[in-house]
């Protein structure tokens, strides 16, 4: 039994389509058994909601009358300085620039209360936003100075464009020095007062599908509340990590660079996030459906918090010092109990990935594909197998030495 | 019948070096459970504390604090969570030293136990979206 992508969209169409959640799947795949399910249910849908700071996004915020050329200038939308290398009028906003005049950690631990992602979270809440600019001039764009409220749906094109987004698993980050530590990974108490985690383990796009048979460039997704898609397999996607018997990756591994329009976005999904001590970025909604073509394709998304394993790293040294030292391995399924057991002491345990939230998503996108309102997309390519090749490089420094 | 509340005192500069507390337990017999304080002699000082007694030597102490010249709130309206900004991560969750957060069984939304909270502020910088917090 093999149905096709095309199929489905016509199910959806028509109405007809069976979608449920990742988390649904389950126990339904429980009841029926494997070969009944992958005939009876066309999508299986996911979600995160996380911190995924290599995201920003691009805009073309229109000519003023005379010109400027804000290329080689310098721009800033509410103080948080945007990259201007690009033509006259487009900028990009990185969610984790922060105001030139942020102390950063200089009172430590620093607060970060507002960065580029919370720029971005207010420009697709509707806001007008300051935009302040100082540009060379040149005979074409003659004006050197520029300062405005622009609103998102005023300018030309503005577009979420995070280049790694959606990891694929993710360390459990605990504190093994005797100090309190600052992280992007939250407050970790000395000792090891706390574990904290960052996955939405079974409802996770990346875990339902591990070896990216269904999820490549161009699939369709929600992206921060609106319609996103896939543009190329993220930074750092690193498919050849240790895997388990089910295929799922025991180490940080497959990420996303997604795409799409802001405008259609919505604040409640893309919130500007502060770690103290750290620094600002974003918390990306994210929902990736998954078509069920094959029984093998059903078997991938019915994984259960219990088969995925995560390593748990000291940030007091082993992260900071690139050591590969791993200090446990732990499921999701134990995180999410409340606490871990790491060097024979019991450690509390938190997320940083909203749980609620993706359930939230993965139901959003179900009833959009059941409305007919979404259909699904052949992915144009593949994202890197672990037949790529791909091997995740550190920078071995060279010095350069004065002449 | 017994009261017990959870409140906070503002001692102008001019009383801070007067023995209140001691007043409070000697005279109208409260029970009295400090959360925080932070008085320094010559500057305005703060206490949070517990207080428990009876319901008319409640009222009798508190109106004593107030004629002393101290400044009083209801504790549960320092700490609040903004709703709307909450996502539910949990990232407070290891971090309250009162336990103030919990994971509600099933849907692992993130409650927040005001009775709990002892506004030590701790998790007011740590949410990660800022959604707790502080109201004077």
């Amino acid at each position: 039994m093999l149905k096709t992508i095309a199929e489905i969209n016509d199910k959806i169409k028509k109405g007809e389509a069976v979608v449920v959640t990742a988390e649904e799947i389950i126990d339904i795949t429980k009841k029926k058994g494997l070969a009944k399910v992958a005939e009876e249910v066309d999508v299986v849908t996911t979600g995160t909601f996380g911190p995924m700071c290599s995201s920003g996004a691009y805009f073309n915020i229109g000519h003023t009358k005379p010109k400027i050329k804000l290329g080689g200038g310098r721009v800033y939308l509410n103080d948080v300085p945007a990259y201007t290398g690009l033509a006259a009028v487009d900028i990009f906003l990185g969610a984790t620039a922060l105001p030139d005049d942020d102390p950063r950690n200089k009172i430590y631990p620093g607060e970060f209360r507002y960065g580029g992602g919370h720029v971005i979270e207010e420009l697709v809440a509707g806001k007008d936003v300051r935009l302040t600019a100082t540009a060379y001039g040149t005979d074409c764009y003659p004006k050197r100075k520029l300062e405005s409220w622009v609103n998102l749906k005023d300018i030309n094109e503005a577009v979420l464009f995070n280049v790694r987004n959606a990891y694929q698993n993710y360390n459990v980050a605990v504190n093994l020095s005797n100090r309190i530590l600052y992280t992007y990974m939250g407050v970790l108490k000395p000792d090891l007062g706390n574990a904290n985690y960052s996955s939405a383990g079974q409802l996770s796009p990346l875990l339902n599908d591990p070896f990216y048979k269904t999820i490549g460039i161009g699939t369709r997704i929600f992206l921060g509340g609106g319609i996103g898609y896939v543009a190329w397999h993220g930074t750092q996607h690193n498919p050849n990590v240790l895997r388990g018997d089910n295929g799922v990756p025991r180490r940080p591994a497959g990420t996303l660079a997604v795409i799409g329009d802001l405008k259609q976005m919505k604040p409640q999904w893309l919130v500007g996030t502060s770690f103290l001590g750290y620094g600002c970025t974003i918390t990306v909604g994210i929902g990736v459906p998954i078509p069920i073509l094959s029984e093998e394709i059903l078997r991938y998304t019915l994984v259960t918090d219990a088969d995925i394993f995560a390593p748990v790293v000291d940030y007091s040294e082993g992260y900071p010092q690139r050591k590969p030292d791993i200090l446990a391995e732990v499921s999701y399924a134990e995180l999410k109990s409340g606490s871990i057991k790491v060097q024979g002491k019991e450690v509390p345990t938190a997320s940083l990935s909203s749980y609620p939230k993706a359930i939230e998503i993965a139901n959003i996108l179900k009833d959009w594909i059941k409305r007919g309102e979404f259909f699904l997309t052949e992915p144009v390519a593949p994202l890197p197998g672990v037949e790529s090749g791909i091997i995740f490089k550190a920078l071995e420094e060279r010095p350069i030495l004065e002449l | 019948m017994t009261v017990s509340k959870r409140i906070v005192l503002h001692f102008p500069p001019r009383i801070v070096d007067q023995p209140i507390v001691y007043r409070l337990v000697k005279d109208f017999d409260l029970q009295f459970n400090i959360l925080k304080a932070s008085v320094t002699p010559g500057r305005e000082g703060i206490l949070v504390m517990e207080l428990t007694g009876g319901q008319r030597n409640y009222d009798q102490g508190i109106k004593y604090l107030t004629d002393t010249g101290v400044k009083i709130q209801a504790l549960s309206q320092d700490v609040v969570r903004n709703e709307a900004r909450c996502t539910h991560c949990g990232a407070c969750i290891t971090l309250c030293p009162t336990n103030a957060f919990s994971l509600e069984p099933g849907t692992r939304r993130v409650l927040f136990d005001h009775a709990k909270c002892v506004v030590c502020e701790l998790c007011i910088k740590a949410c990660p979206p800022r959604a707790m917090e502080l109201y004077f």
